[in-house]
């Protein structure tokens, strides 16, 4: 057996170029499932800590007013474990250093004891005395983005009152572990944050002692969600209920929640179509070296080795080279699971990220590729076992040729004779050529999936930001305004145009099925803020009628022409059927879109607005700031600028590593391929290629028979790559779609284009470089052998 | 039959192998002249420098020391690419084994060789010149072993060569078909006019020849010259 072992060694020192190229890709699998299934537990394990020690409440709701007896009812709902009552409200704030107008959202902390929900969790500093007017605790990633430290000053336009306030301490909580305004998506850290103030102190300000505003709730274990929604809309309606809603509804919550999805989508597929072709290349090397080493095979067994012996022998190479790649691969995967829950925790705002290199995760790793590489190397160890010694001992028979097909069909007579052994070598061996050319065709699909991330990413920023919100300032009401709010806000300087629009709370119903979410009422031509379709560009708003997203009607089951119903949550607290008139194709949030004055009519509280997006002028956004804070009823400033910048600069950053990884995955995918095809290639043609230089042929000329077999399989793999690719995007925008983004599905020429680059160029490259190994060829050597 | 000037001039050459500690003579000074349209067989023991003589001949190899001149060629001081130049314009090789591409038929094989060649004889001709004209579309794997040796040798005259070198070209053939590969030589000889070295064991292969040479442990030991060439169907296996 040692003997054997030695031979093991020798076999794969000399094979060493292959082995690398397969240990490369199986280290590349095993590194990406162990990367992003340590950090998709991480987080989900981060997340359901945090949940639990800091109470996530399951249920949220929030009103005009109701007296704080109402929480006791609340509480005895049946399904109901635990509720808090808070007060809350949007304000502008006025942060040192900081030009442009920011705002937050101010929130309750009880003056009693530690809050019952969603807790606190503090980073630095303290949290607020109870009653004390001027103190806050600010939230991390406005804190940070402000470099703001306790014991801070800013200001606050609370209710209208001019306030100066105290930072005390900087910390999150569960419901903020990514902030974004109410209804929006898009986070911009530099200019909104929370701030978490005392109850009392909050309460007076917006004249809402003994009285709360919003409502946390806990369930007890079991309890369902649906019950208690509902009763609470039952308690709260009275009280000007906006329509309780669970954790589904949550932006946070969802954001988290589609993030951890995504990354358990990467963990299957990724690693899927890496193993696979390190797998086919595991196949392929060992089924030629046990097709070379037939007279070895029946030495062995003639001397009294057993089939146990030789079959492990050849398993034992595969397993070796599986081995190696994935130690580097379980180490470089736990790596790469703790840099990405290090870019996580710049986004995701969790006391602190739980990373665990667990070891089981890297352990079912190692089971796999090992099982993967058994798999892929049955067929050649089956073979090596099944050799009758004697049989063995004889050489193969040679191998028989026919005219190809493509001769046949009468082309022959336009291929020279080294024209002709290319194609009869891939006629040959059709499902090698057909997997190598597959294994180009992942490279090219991982290349284009790369690609498309960074192309729809910005395809989505920029349909977002430059064809629908248009606006640089979107101005929120902390209530709805009578339209001659709009016409003041036209008036200030610096503004030159503005578009009202009317957002209201609303029930949308089809039959059973309802989804909450803000109507939006916008004037028809409006040139600030459209409603855009990704593939049509954009859409009218109807005289009657609504336009949805498609997603949503998806949900709701309508299509245009149905009838949907309109169950208002605020205002008069009407109801109404609108027809849906078009359906959009939209990419960020979902939205049901109408005429404002349509909306108006049929809500029957008179002719409001919400709001309005304004155009400035250049450079003004500070002075217009300044002005919105002296104007009582403005809540909410968005810049669309400053949000945009801030999504690329998030996208930048979590693109950054996956372009690059899975462009690197694609070179190491197609170096593999073509290394290996090359190393096979010269090994199997070593006699013919040495006969052809004897007789004269120029290394370069016995070089470009050589290759000829990899090129026709390189440009065959390119369009199953091209298909593929295609296929693997429409497959990324199908398991990354959720109701708060989708991806567009673009896939340009240019995109397909840079991917044939890297993976042509990788190929070209490892095929010059076997240009040596045939000058290096000892012609006298080879030939002097029996065939 | 000599000519004023030979066309390979060998003077002293040596040829070392290195295989680390151990240095390994396989030629120790050998000086040699062919003349254009001689046919020399050349014999001697297992390991006395036969092949590597041919080699060197044939541009596959370079000596350690000495002078080789074919023509105006310096093939102990060419370059590879000279060296492939020089036998893609003068020099037909057949070896024992036939090394012959399996996935092209005997013309392609052929066709392969005349392809690179500035005036090659039609493939067709080469293999009617070896008796084989009835072969032409098969495939190597359905030809015998001579059968498949003489297609190595159209293969060789395809180019329409100076000077064929052939090491043991029978070797691995019984008398009938070494026969016939040999008379297929000896025609090429006597009708392209083409320079013919021939490395054999077959001592009475010698007979063929116009000049017999002996090596012995890395040098020629003697050289015959023969009054008479018989035929190939005289010589006895
Ligand atoms: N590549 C090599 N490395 C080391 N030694 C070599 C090499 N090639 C040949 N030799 C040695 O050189 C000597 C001459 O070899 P060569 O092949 O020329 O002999 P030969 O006369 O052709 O023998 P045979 O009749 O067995 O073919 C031998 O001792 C051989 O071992
Ligand atoms: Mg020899």
């Amino acid at each position: 057996m040692r003997a054997l072992t030695r031979k093991l060694s020798r076999e794969i020192l000399r094979t060493r170029g292959q082995g690398i190229a397969i240990a490369a890709l199986v280290a590349c699998a095993v590194a990406t499932f162990v990367g992003a299934v340590t950090t998709w537990r991480a987080l989900q394990r981060t997340r359901d800590v945090l949940y639990e020690t800091h109470r996530f409440p399951h249920v949220f709701a929030e009103l005009v007013r109701a007296p704080e007896a109402l929480a006791s009812r609340l509480a005895a709902l049946p399904g109901v474990a635990a509720v808090e009552t808070r007060v809350m409200t949007e304000a502008l704030v006025d942060i040192p250093g900081l030009p442009d107008p920011a705002s937050a959202l101010l929130r309750s902390v009880p003056d009693e004891g530690e809050p019952r929900l969603d807790r606190l969790h503090l980073r630095e500093g303290r949290s607020v005395s109870p009653g004390a007017a001027d103190e806050v605790v600010m939230s991390e990633g406005f804190a940070k983005a402000n470099r703001i430290r306790p014991g801070d000053r800013i200001s606050a336009v609370i209710d209208g009152r001019w306030k100066v306030l105290r930072v005390v301490g900087v910390g999150g909580s569960p419901e903020h572990v990514f902030t974004v305004r109410p209804g929006g998506i898009l986070n911009d850290d530099l200019h909104y944050g929370v701030l978490w103030m005392s109850r009392r102190a909050l309460a007076a300000a917006l004249d809402l002692t003994g009285a709360f505003n919003a409502v946390g709730v806990r369930l007890a274990p079991g309890a369902r969600e649906e019950p208690v929604i509902a009763g609470i809309d039952r308690m709260l309606a009275p009280w000007g209920g906006r329509g309780a809603y669970g954790r589904d509804l949550q932006t946070s919550h969802r954001l988290v929640t589609d993030e951890i999805g995504q990354m358990k989508v990467m963990a299957t597929t990724i690693p899927v179509v890496i193993l696979g072709v390190a797998a086919f290349l595991l196949a392929l090397v060992l089924s030629r070296l046990v097709a070379t080493q037939r007279m070895q095979v029946g030495t062995l067994k003639a001397l009294g080795y057993g089939d146990g012996a030789v079959g492990g022998h050849y398993a034992a190479m595969a397993l070796v080279l599986v081995a190696a790649g994935t130690a580097v691969g379980v180490a470089g995967g736990y790596w790469l699971g703790s840099s990405l829950s290090g870019m996580y925790a710049r986004y995701y705002r969790f006391p602190a990220i739980l990373y665990e290199a667990e070891p089981a995760v890297g352990l079912a790793a190692a089971i796999l590729a090992a099982a993967v590489a058994l798999v892929a190397v049955a067929g050649a160890v089956r073979r090596a076992v099944r050799l009758a010694p004697a049989e063995a001992m004889r050489p193969e028979a040679p191998p028989t040729f026919h005219p190809s097909w493509l001769e046949r069909a009468g082309l022959g007579r336009l291929l020279s004779p080294a024209g002709r052994m290319v194609l009869r070598d891939l006629g040959r061996r059709p499902t090698r050529a057909a997997l190598s050319a597959l294994g180009i065709g992942a490279a090219v699909a991982c290349t284009m999936v790369a690609a498309f991330t960074r192309d729809a990413s910005s395809t989505l920023v920029d349909h977002e930001f430059g064809r629908v919100a248009r606006e640089d300032l979107a101005v929120h009401f902390t209530q709805a305004l009578h339209a001659g709010a709009a016409r003041e806000l036209r008036s200030l300087p610096g503004v030159w145009d503005v578009e009202p629009f009317r957002a209201i709370p609303a029930s949308v119903e089809s039959g059973h099925r309802r989804h909450r979410i803000a109507v939006l009422g916008l004037d028809p031509g409006g040139r600030l803020h459209r409603v855009v379709d990704a593939r049509r560009g954009g859409v009218e708003i109807p005289p009657a009628g609504v336009v949805v997203s498609r997603r949503l009607a998806g949900k709701l089951q309508v299509g245009p022409g149905d009838p949907i119903r309109l169950v208002f949550q605020d205002g008069a607290r009407r109801s109404a059927e609108v027809p849906v008139v078009a359906l959009v194709d939209d990419l960020v949030g979902l939205q049901v879109v109408m005429d404002r004055e349509a909306l108006n009519r049929i809500a029957g509280d008179g002719s409001l607005v919400s709001g309005a997006y304004l155009a400035i002028e250049p450079g003004a956004s500070g002075d217009v700031g300044k002005l919105l804070r002296r104007m009582p009823r403005v809540g909410g400033v968005a810049l669309a600028d400053a949000t945009r910048s801030s999504v690329e600069r998030m996208m930048e950053d979590s693109l950054l590593w996956f372009t690059g990884i899975l462009t690197l995955f694609a070179v190491l995918i197609s170096v593999g391929v073509v290394y290996n095809g090359a190393r096979m290639a010269l090994a199997e043609r070593e006699r013919e290629l040495a006969t052809l230089r004897v007789i004269g042929f120029t290394v370069g000329e016995s070089w470009r028979i050589a290759v000829g077999e990899l090129a026709v399989q390189v440009v065959a793999g390119l369009p199953v790559g091209w298909l593929a690719g295609w296929g693997f995007v429409e497959l990324t925008v199908w398991a990354t779609s959720s109701d708060l983004m989708r991806l567009p599905a673009v896939v340009t020429l240019a995109n397909a284009g840079r991917a044939t680059a890297v993976v042509v160029v990788a190929a070209v490259v490892v095929a010059l470089w076997s240009r040596r190994w045939l000058s290096r060829l000892d012609l006298v050597s080879v030939l002097k052998a029996k065939e | 039959m000599p000519a004023t000037s030979p066309a390979f001039e060998a003077v002293g050459i040596t040829k070392v192998y290195r295989m680390g500690e151990v240095e390994v003579h396989a030629l120790r000074g050998v000086s040699l002249r062919i003349w254009d349209g001689e046919f020399v067989v050349i014999l001697g023991p297992s390991g006395s420098g036969k092949s590597t003589l041919l080699n060197v001949l044939g541009g596959l190899d370079a000596p350690s020391a000495g002078v080789v001149r074919y023509r105006d060629h310096d093939l102990a001081r060419a370059d590879d690419r000279a060296l492939t130049a020089y036998r893609r314009e003068h020099v037909g090789f057949v070896f024992q084994f036939y090394n012959l591409v399996p996935s092209l038929t005997a013309r392609e094989n052929v066709a392969l060789a005349a392809e690179i060649a500035t005036d090659p004889l039609p493939a067709e001709e080469a293999l009617g010149r070896v008796g084989l004209s009835e072969r032409l579309d098969h495939f190597p794997s359905q030809l015998s072993g001579g059968e498949q040796q003489r297609v190595a040798i159209a293969r060789a005259i395809a180019k329409r060569p100076d000077v064929l070198l052939c090491d043991e070209p029978t070797g691995a053939l019984d008398a009938a078909t070494g026969r016939s590969v040999l008379e297929v030589l000896d025609r090429v000889n006597r009708e392209l006019g083409t320079t013919v070295a021939v490395i054999t064991h077959n001592a009475s292969i010698g007979g063929m020849a116009d000049r017999v040479v002996r090596m012995a442990d890395g040098r020629i030991a003697a050289e015959i010259r023969n009054e008479r060439r018989v035929s190939a169907g005289e010589i006895s296996w």
